[in-house]
């Protein structure tokens, strides 16, 4: 701790020097910098989204007319599985936890980093390399093809023959690793690393959201693992797993894949929520209406969502005993979001609600779920279920949940968040027009599908008859998608021309309530030049607390200027305990990540012995990791 | 309102042949009217939450600043609607569909049918069997006598595929080692349109049947030709277009009752000629089409288990008459 007496800009300029990253590539390659890792990861999915989308567009171009020729049923099912996986596995997840959760939780919670920085850029190099795995696949003729749920006995080797759902169950196992890090991180943050004070009940709602994702992240994926495992050896060593010739069960797969799927759909949105809850009290100029009950709701909707699993599986010839308990939990998880729905409109009914960008798009966000959200209480219904499950009634439910409910807010958050990340103003103008163009886009697109999927459309068919009544919704559907490709371009282009053009934002435009915006815009390396000491769930609504901060700084207090520290404090109520000394960039994390994706790579053309090499490499490179610890502060 | 346009084109567009809500069979038709009871719920949510959402935007300056917006107005709609009116919604909404719709929908009760019928799923057709006649089995159209309670038995050879008649009953799936069950029962005489509704590999979106619902007396004839053997060929041709199918390749796949073709790998042909359309619904049984079927298959429905076969104009020719012939 400080002992001389420095005046305040000496000890920023040394807080400075301890917290600088390495310049230029090296920088990028070796940092540990939460900031730049969740950047890294930003940019990472983007690219995976238009790799989706694009996937998308050619699925709807093909199914524009009926009888249509553009693509055949080969590339149309991989169109679909790619799309699929791309979309929650690349695209979604690691935008909502990889780059809005890297790079804001820590600023939210007044911490400089991530509780184990090395580890956060692993997950982002495992995260890549597993996306280029699969991209890989599919770019030499072995993308997968057995939907993106993968059931057996059609992914068996019997029915598939070919490599490519090799492909799947490696690239799920490998991005898996990286949720887990990612997720345990990001608990282990929010517990230990808040500033001094920030008790539970003052921790940001977006923080709950976060903690119920790497909760249900963490307890979700190893049963998806488990399940990729069973169905890679029945593939390659001739287990019998999901084959009942041999006392093995079809079924196994599909509940342990549910059992993982179900949670994760909420785990795709609960994030959502929290970036929702975070920009409503900004645009509002109020508190959110009912705090502790919408924290507690979103840590139910995630564990409740545990429990309803088999409603994926009402056809499957369940007892009937069994669908019925489905059938009520499915009703309970209803109420934890019709909580949140209520406190969002209410906060902004009697709120100052200032139509921005952001807030037109959190609203159009609550519109869409609303409306997902209906058709999916429809589904306590199990004959209803019954009746319309795998058809487009049910691709029109879940595509107004994940895309109006998960993507909407992400868009509103870029807007929301832009002037903290680049220190600019966006285009107002333009970017209410977006908003605009990917609401009509969006429900042009999704709505017709209720539709058709009430008139009997099945899902995953890649072409269908003239004559069925279809043929004008899907056109309009594919009118629809077009319009959203069109909005998204002038969301990106705003964001882009923005960045470079913008005006100045300063550091707080909004008059934010957390404490990402009481340090300037972009952050410093180091995030606060003072660890804030908190007192309300709004810290940046206390002005005494924040004009405090500035006293410490002149008086050294909590400035940690003597190494690359960082305090922690006690799980539950926040007090201060210790001061401990963080790690710094590092080689390891990528050069793990890459013999990792060897690994990975060897496992799929079956040379086992060169993945065993590659595999002794990740284990010399963590020892190479270990060998230089942060020394005791 | 937004979602009041789509509901009257849905209306408009009523009576296609896989229309959920153009139900003729009493399972179907208490689930399309209860889809219509949660459609009448779901538009006064939807109204509700888009009316909450326009009174923030006209609200937006009327609060000035410096006062401290209030909590219990907020409280009171959460405990009120949010809580309170959804949870008696979802009570009633449980008990109606899980309790008292789910009794006829589900599997039937033992003995409360008075037919059989076994759907088979095959990548990618529909083989129907009808277990207590002598092997009477037909591909891809299914006969039951109307107003009559039928037991389907669902079951496949190789990977899960659903079976579903929307206007009839809800869908059910075929799960290797398994058998499963349920009820259809057809209001009028008709044609009803139904299709593979679990993704089942390249040729899922050809994998459609029909079921016609008969007067009895016309489904027990229909029945009793079905269980016969196939039809002696009459006629020069038809004879030499039955060599060419016992010689040629097709009957390593096929099974004609009656004639030592056994295959099992493709449909039952022994009463082709009786069948309305061939290959899933792919194409109508008509000779033309049938003769490109049997040179081409690949290319009318790509990746099918049936490979093109090499035939010369005049085999093709007596094929195509004996096929003809089995009626
Ligand atoms: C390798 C196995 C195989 C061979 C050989 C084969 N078929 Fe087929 N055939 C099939 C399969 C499988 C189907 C079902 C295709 C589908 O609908 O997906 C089929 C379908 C048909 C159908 C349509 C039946 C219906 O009810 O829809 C006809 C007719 C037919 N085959 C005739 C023939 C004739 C004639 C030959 C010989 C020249 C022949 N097949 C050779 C496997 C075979
Ligand atoms: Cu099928």
């Amino acid at each position: 701790m400080a002992t001389v007496e420095l005046p305040a800009r000496e000890r920023v300029e040394r807080l400075e020097q301890m917290w600088q990253g390495k310049p230029g590539i090296l920088g990028w390659l070796t940092t540990t910098d939460h900031k730049k890792i969740g950047l890294l990861y930003f940019w990472t999915t983007l690219v995976f989204f238009a790799a989706g989308g694009a996937e998308a567009l050619t699925m709807r171009t093909q199914l524009a007319h009926a009888n249509n020729n553009v693509v055949g049923p080969a590339t149309y099912d991989e169109l679909f599985t790619m799309h699929g996986v791309t979309m929650i596995f690349f695209f979604i997840i690691p935008m909502t936890t990889g780059a809005f959760g890297n790079y804001l939780i820590p600023l939210l919670i007044g911490a400089r980093d991530m509780a184990f920085p090395r580890m956060n850029a692993l997950s982002y190099w495992i995260f890549l390399t597993s996306g280029l795995f699969l991209y890989i696949g599919f770019a030499t003729g072995n993308g997968p093809n057995g939907a993106w749920f993968g059931f057996t006995p059609l992914t068996e080797r019997a029915f598939s023959p070919t490599r490519a759902e090799d492909f799947y169950t490696l690239a799920l196992i490998f991005n898996g690793i990286s949720s887990s890090l990612g997720s345990a991180n990001f608990i282990v943050t929010m517990f230990k690393l808040r500033a001094p004070g920030m008790s539970f009940n003052r921790m940001p709602t977006f923080c709950y959201a976060f903690l119920a994702a790497s909760f249900g992240l963490l307890f979700a994926l190893p049963v998806l693992t488990a399940d990729c495992i069973y169905l890679y050896l029945d593939r390659i060593v001739g287990t019998h797993f999901f084959d009942p010739a041999h006392g093995g069960s079809v079924l196994l797969w599909q509940h342990l894949f549910w059992i993982f799927g179900h949670p994760e759909v909420y785990i795709l949105i609960v994030p959502a929520f929290g970036i929702a809850t975070s920009i409503i009290p900004a645009m509002t100029q109020r508190k959110l209406v009912a705090y502790p009950l919408v924290a507690i709701a979103e840590l139910l909707v995630v564990f409740i969502g545990f429990g309803v699993w088999a409603h994926h599986m009402y056809t499957t010839g369940l007892p009937t005993i069994q669908v019925v308990f489905f059938g009520a939990a499915t009703a309970m998880v209803v109420i934890p979001s019709s909580i949140q729905v209520f406190s969002w409109c209410m906060s902004m009914v009697t709120g100052r609600a200032r139509f921005k960008t952001p807030l037109l798009f959190i609203a159009g966000f609550i519109w869409m779920f609303v409306n997902g959200g209906l058709t999916g209480i429809m589904f306590v219904s199990i004959p209803f279920d019954q009746q319309v499950h795998d058809t487009y009634f049910v691709i029109a439910h879940f595509h107004y949940i994940i895309f109006g409910a998960a993507v909407f807010p992400i868009f509103g958050g870029m807007y929301y968040w832009f002037p903290k990340v680049t220190g600019k103003l966006y285009l107002e103008r333009p970017g209410q027009i977006s908003f605009w163009l990917i609401f009509v886009g969006t429900n042009l697109l999704f709505f017709p599908m209720y539709i058709v999927g009430l008139l009997g459309m099945p899902r995953q068919i890649y072409t269908y008859p003239g004559n069925m009544g279809w043929t004008a919704y899907n056109l309009a559907e594919t009118i629809g998608g077009f319009l959203t490709a069109f909005g998204i371009l002038v969301c990106v282009g705003n964001l882009l021309v923005s960045y470079l053009r913008g005006l100045p934002s300063g550091p707080d435009p909004w008059l934010g309530p957390t404490l990402e915006w009481a340090t300037s815009s972009p952050p410093p390396e180091y995030n606060f030049a003072v660890i804030p000491t908190v007192t309300s769930a709004y810290p940046n609504w206390d002005p005494e607390d924040r004009e405090e901060d500035v006293r410490k700084l002149a008086d050294g207090v909590m400035v940690l200027e003597e190494g690359h520290e960082q305090p922690v404090v006690t799980t539950a109520d926040g007090n201060f305990s210790e001061v401990i000394e963080m790690p710094h960039s590092s080689p390891w994390p990528p050069t793990l990540g890459l013999c990792l994706g060897l690994v990975f790579t060897f496992l799929v053309l079956e040379k086992f012995f060169v993945a065993g090499i590659f595999g002794a490499l990740c284990l010399l490179s963590l020892v190479g990791w270990h060998a230089k610890e942060p020394q005791e502060a | 309102m937004l979602a009041l346009v789509p509901l009257t084109l849905l209306l408009a567009s009523c009576g296609s042949a896989q229309d959920t809500l153009n139900p003729q069979g009493p399972q179907a038709k208490t689930i399309a009217s209860e889809f219509w009871w949660m459609l009448g719920g779901c538009v006064f949510a939807l109204a509700v939450i888009t009316g909450l959402l326009v009174l923030a935007w006209v609200r937006r300056g009327s609060m000035g600043p410096g006062r401290e917006p209030g909590e219990r107005a907020g409280w009171i709609v959460i405990v009120v609607f949010g809580i309170g009116v959804m949870v008696v919604g979802l009570v009633v909404l449980f008990f109606v569909s899980d309790v008292h719709i789910m009794g006829q929908t589900e599997q039937p009760a033992a003995g409360s049918t008075k037919l059989t019928v076994r759907a088979i799923g095959h990548q990618w057709y529909w083989e129907f069997d009808y277990p207590g006649t002598k092997h009477a089995v037909t591909a891809d159209e299914m006969h039951i006598p109307v107003r009559t309670p039928v037991l389907i038995e669902a079951q496949t050879t190789d990977v899960i595929h659903t079976v579903w008649v929307p206007q009839l009953n809800r869908k059910i799936d075929t799960i290797p080692g398994q058998n499963n069950e349920i009820e259809l029962y057809a209001d009028k005489v008709g044609r009803y349109r139904g299709q593979c509704n679990q993704y089942c590999g390249l040729q899922h979106a050809h994998m459609s049947f029909y079921v016609f619902a008969d007067p009895p007396a016309k489904f027990e004839a229909w029945l009793r030709k079905q269980a016969q053997p196939a039809a002696s060929p009459t006629g020069e041709l038809a004879r030499a277009g039955r060599n060419v199918f016992m010689t040629g390749a097709c009957s390593a796949c096929h099974t004609i009752r009656g004639t030592p073709a056994h295959g099992t790998v493709g449909p039952d042909l022994t009463h082709l000629a009786s069948r309305t359309t061939l290959a899933g619904l792919t194409i109508p049984n008509r000779k033309g089409y049938l003769g490109g079927w049997i040179l081409d298959s690949q290319h009318i429905k790509p990746g099918n288990q049936m490979p093109d076969i090499n035939l010369d104009g005049p085999q093709l020719q007596a094929l195509l008459a004996y096929l003809g012939g089995l009626k």
